[in-house]
């Protein structure tokens, strides 16, 4: 069973975000890692760096593929999980937690995020 | 309709009824009337014996570089030919097999690019190289592009030398246009080399990267060290081109002065002058900047049994996984040349490597003395400026001139550099190699003496 903690966010790409003060915490979901396999590198955007919803903030690559993530709400980069580089496994070991990617100033707070329950229903929809 | 059999009138007809269409005029209707011809003034068609005698009488015509002293060069230079590269590639394992990848059915070929990326490494003075590319003049589109990515697309200008050799600079022309990357061309000071302070100048702090060419298109040997300072101080990466790969058996790779890419071509190594190539491209980076590297890389790993083994690694880059988000559009390498250059370097060896450069310096300085003793009309363009093996003469005409009069005597003495363009006199680039006996030379200087 895929794991989806009842207190984050979810962009329908397969991140999850997470309120942190005036910033987010942005990370991709457990179905996400799975689907991609053992990620072997993770390449993550310079801090500073604005985005806008939808846009590529950086690449996973696995032993099967190279895939986007994309910034699931729009904001500057505050700061990447820079124990990436040596360790990209974490993405998969511990996706909601050490394996996060990047922080956004920007809020949670958006009409296009799901919450728990409207994410397992898109998976749902996503695989039926 | 057998694949291996030409289709009859049977067949055409078959295929129109099939497409619906009445002739292969219908089918063909969408070229533009102006452009097609309705008859062809052929000669009547002839046996393939006649055939064979005419075009060798023909051919016969020709003048081949071997048999006149000659001393082509300009990106394509003529070196020993050891008859072992030819009877390893000419093995059928390797020869009829097209680029073969799986590492279940290709250890042999996937050892040898290995190997070809290790003496390209150590030649480079960088420690990742690919597994080749098609030639010098895509290796430097290639580094371009690299120095673009590597710098996450922020900044759309390259500074290029104007002594890269001008056939590449084209090349780069026709594939950044549609990449919006700008060009600014720095050309080479009164001593034909690149002055560092111009560089840093025109690169700013807004390009990607800085390129150049060592030995340059006039032979002569840049300032590598300055020239990385230079384009570092504004945050480019630097890129050595390479056009005479046997300079580097006695010249160190630009890796050893900090450059952040050397490519170029490695025709030198082992492939034989020929019209159209083939050529063999070259490509190596600092392994910080690995996952922006085009093309294949073969990588060591060890099979099931433990055993040491040889795979392709790193392919997530590439263009049959990545689609357009690849690095590069080469899904391949230039396979039997770069065999071909591995097994010519190996029966050189380091120390063999070393004595057949030491020899193209030492007879082209030799020469280099003769011509200056010639003296007028005769002059070297550069005299001061060290070259390799080639450089840049001048003469009572232009360069072209200069090539049929002394053909006339008997010598085949460069490449003109007439109808190029570039800041440098009009006349003939002369390169020497270990192929060049004494008497070549002697010809020539007694040609340039006739003809003063």
């Amino acid at each position: 069973m895929m794991s989806i903690p009842d207190e984050l966010k979810y962009g329908r790409s397969h991140e999850w975000v997470k309120a942190d003060g005036d910033a987010v915490v942005v990370g991709i979901t457990h179905y996400a890692q799975d689907q991609l396999g053992e990620v072997v590198y993770v390449e993550l955007p310079e801090v500073g760096n604005a985005f806008a919803v939808g846009d590529e903030l950086g690449t996973l690559e696995s032993v099967k593929a190279v895939s986007e993530f994309l910034a699931p709400v729009a904001g500057e980069v505050t700061e990447v999980n820079t124990r990436l580089e040596d360790e990209p496994n974490l993405v998969n070991d511990d996706p909601y937690g050490d394996g996060w990617l990047v922080k956004l100033r920007g809020s949670a707070e958006s009409e296009e995020l799901l919450d728990a329950a409207g994410y397992k229903e898109f998976l749902e929809q996503e695989s039926a | 309709m057998h694949p291996w059999v030409g289709a009859g009138p049977e067949d055409r007809r078959h295929i129109l009824a099939e497409l619906g269409l009445k002739s292969i005029d219908e089918l063909f209707a969408s070229i533009p009337a102006g452009v097609c011809v309705d008859s062809l003034n052929l000669p009547p068609a002839r046996d393939e014996n006649w055939i064979r005698r005419t075009l060798g009488e023909m051919a016969s015509t020709n003048v081949a570089m071997d048999s006149m002293a000659c001393f082509l060069g300009a990106g394509v230079y003529r070196h020993v030919q050891p008859s072992i590269v030819d009877a390893v590639l000419s093995r059928a394992e390797f020869f009829t097999s097209y680029t073969p990848y799986q590492p279940e059915i290709s250890q042999g070929t996937l050892q040898v690019i290995f190997e070809f990326q290790t003496l390209i490494s150590r030649l480079t003075g960088l420690d990742s190289a690919n597994a080749s590319l098609y030639d010098g003049a895509t290796s430097l589109v290639e580094a371009v592009l690299f120095s673009h990515r590597v710098l996450r697309g922020k900044r759309d200008l390259v500074v290029v030398a104007e002594t890269i050799h001008p056939m590449y600079r084209r090349v780069l022309d026709t594939y950044i246009e549609a990449a919006g990357i700008e060009v600014a061309v720095v050309a080479p000071g009164a001593d034909g080399r690149l002055n560092p302070d111009e560089i840093r100048e025109t690169a700013g702090d807004r390009a990607c990267c800085v390129a150049v060419q060592s030995p340059n298109f006039l032979g002569i040997v840049e300032d590598l060290p300055q020239l990385a300072a230079a384009a570092h101080d504004g945050g480019a990466l630097a890129v050595e081109v390479v056009t005479e790969a046997v300079s580097l058996g006695l010249l160190a790779g630009g890796g050893s002065f900090d450059f952040d890419v050397v490519c170029g071509e490695a025709q030198s190594f082992g492939i034989a002058p020929g019209f159209g190539g083939p050529h063999l491209g070259f490509f190596a980076c600092d392994s910080k900047h690995l996952r922006q590297m085009p093309g294949r890389l073969a990588g060591e790993t060890v099979d099931e049994n433990g055993e040491r083994a040889f795979c392709l690694t790193l392919s997530t880059r590439e263009q049959h996984i990545r689609r357009a988000k690849a690095t590069s559009n080469i899904c391949t390498n230039q396979g039997l040349m770069a065999l071909t250059a591995t097994v010519w370097l190996e029966a050189m060896g380091g120390s063999g490597l070393r004595e057949l450069a030491t020899s193209c310096f030492m007879r082209g300085e030799e020469l280099k003395r003769r011509i200056t003793a010639v003296g007028d009309p005769w002059r070297i363009a550069y005299p001061q400026s060290p070259t390799f093996n080639e450089f840049l003469l001048v003469g009572p005409g232009s360069g072209t001139d200069l090539v049929k009069r002394l053909a006339s005597e008997g010598v085949l003495a460069g490449v003109p550099t007439t109808g190029w363009g570039g800041s440098w006199p009009d006349g003939l680039l002369v390169a020497v190699t270990e192929s060049n006996p004494a008497t070549d030379l002697e010809a020539l200087t007694s040609a340039l003496e006739k003809l003063a």
